[in-house]
């Protein structure tokens, strides 16, 4: 479960949005919108604990997150707008080096088929300089195939996609959510998923 | 301790994917102290006596030359978000960030330092101290670098920035470094520079990976 109470956000000296609660518990997705510079981005890395909120807390399962600290950490997967993946590293080398940075010891066999259900098979051991800007969000959304959090925090997940890519990250969603996950992303298409919440940003 | 073993893995590997960071740092170093040879001639008293100081500003200078890509990467494709977010502390994975910076440009220049030492007519002993000098300093320049990296990221002309941020601090190393080997080759003995160099290097263990988290995570904010 996490919760959120009074957030508020200073962006320079704007002040995005404020007074922001809000809860979402296992087994529910929630779609953040809003429009460009709303501030979409920003309640994401408050959320995920990389920036501070100017007012408020977050809570993971009642405790502030910053008092969880690597207990929080632990259960969270975010993936930000950057990609994330190395250039001159095969997909490969990518997915297993996330894997030990998250503190897991991730086996060929299961990376090698996570980036094969992504379409990547027959490009493992290609640089990732080679590959198209949709190729690589593969690679990077391969990782949530792999990675076993509680929490998903995905910003702009479908930015670059194909049809089949869009279905196949969208099949993986509904999986972790229907397996007791939660999923918090922003997207500016409309999602079509069972047991979703939406909260508007900047309004 | 497996994440501080994968960051170290990751950036020798990006190392050995772009050879030409890591050998451009190291042609530097093998050219501006051949230079000084040349340009003097062959008055050997001269050479041997310069030699300490010009060894250790020129890997000095070699350091610098990377030093601004020790984050700046990993800012801008948002690696850094990733570390800060893995259950490991991120002074550790900055600790082998570290280690990975010096594997790549502090040792080359302990195991060249020798070679280029000889044509200063430096004799084995003096070249035996200016290793084992180096072996100390060297360390200690990755991770005051760190530091400055840390602080710079993100600005724009962060390059020059960094550099007048870092070099100053490179001086004690310069001091009590190029001091082991001239101290050595007047008689005196080099045990009490080592000794000193050794004691920065222990103070900058402990301190410098905790100053560039604290210097990433307001980069990050």
């Amino acid at each position: 479960m996490l919760t959120a109470t009074a957030l508020s956000c200073v962006r320079g000296e704007r002040r995005l949005f404020a007074g922001l609660d809000l809860a979402v518990g296992p087994g529910e997705w929630l779609h953040v919108q809003g429009e460009n510079g709303a501030g979409k981005t920003s309640l994401l890395r408050i959320l995920a604990g990389l920036s501070p909120a100017a007012e408020g807390e977050v809570f993971w399962q009642g405790e502030p997150i910053k008092v969880l600290a690597e207990g929080y950490r632990r259960q969270l997967l975010f993936l930000g707008h950057h990609g994330a993946v190395k250039e001159e590293l095969t997909p490969l080398e990518n997915l297993t080096l996330a894997a030990q940075l998250d503190g897991t010891a991730l086996e060929e066999m299961a990376a090698l088929k996570a980036l094969a259900r992504f379409g990547l098979r027959g490009r493992e051991d290609l640089n990732v300089r080679f590959l198209s800007a949709g190729q690589k969000r593969r690679v990077l959304l391969a990782r949530l195939a792999v990675r076993k959090a509680t929490l998903w925090i995905l910003d702009e997940p479908f930015t670059a996609l194909d049809v089949k890519a869009v279905e196949m990250l969208s099949g993986l969603i509904v999986e972790h959510v229907t397996n007791g996950g939660i999923a918090i992303l922003t997207s500016h298409q409309a999602i079509p998923l069972p047991n979703g919440k939406v909260l508007k940003v900047g309004t | 301790m497996n994440a501080v073993m994968a960051i170290i893995r990751r950036d020798l590997l990006l190392a050995m994917r772009r050879k030409s960071e890591v050998l451009t740092a190291l042609f530097f170093f093998i050219i501006v102290v051949s230079l000084f040879p040349l340009g003097i001639g062959p008055e050997t008293a001269l050479l041997r006596k310069i030699a300490p100081g010009i060894l250790w500003v020129a890997a000095l200078l070699a350091t610098m030359l990377g030093l601004a890509r020790l984050f700046a990467p990993d800012h801008a494709d948002g690696t850094l978000e990733q570390m800060v977010l893995a259950p490991a502390p991120l002074g550790l994975l900055v600790t082998g960030k570290i280690i990975a910076h010096w594997i790549t440009t502090g040792l080359p220049l302990v195991l060249l330092a020798p070679v280029l030492g000889i044509q200063f007519d430096l004799d084995t002993g003096a070249l035996g101290i200016l290793v084992v000098a180096l072996l100390l300093g060297t360390p200690l320049l990755s991770l005051i670098g760190a530091i400055g990296a840390a602080l710079t990221l993100g600005l724009r002309g962060g390059g020059v920035l960094l550099s007048l941020l870092v070099l100053p601090l490179y001086v004690p190393a310069l001091i009590f470094g190029a001091g082991a080997v001239e101290a050595h080759i007047s008689g005196l003995g080099a045990g009490g520079h080592l000794s000193l160099l050794a004691a920065l290097l222990a103070l900058a263990v402990f301190f410098a990976p905790w100053a560039t988290t604290a210097a990433l995570r307001i980069a990050l904010e």
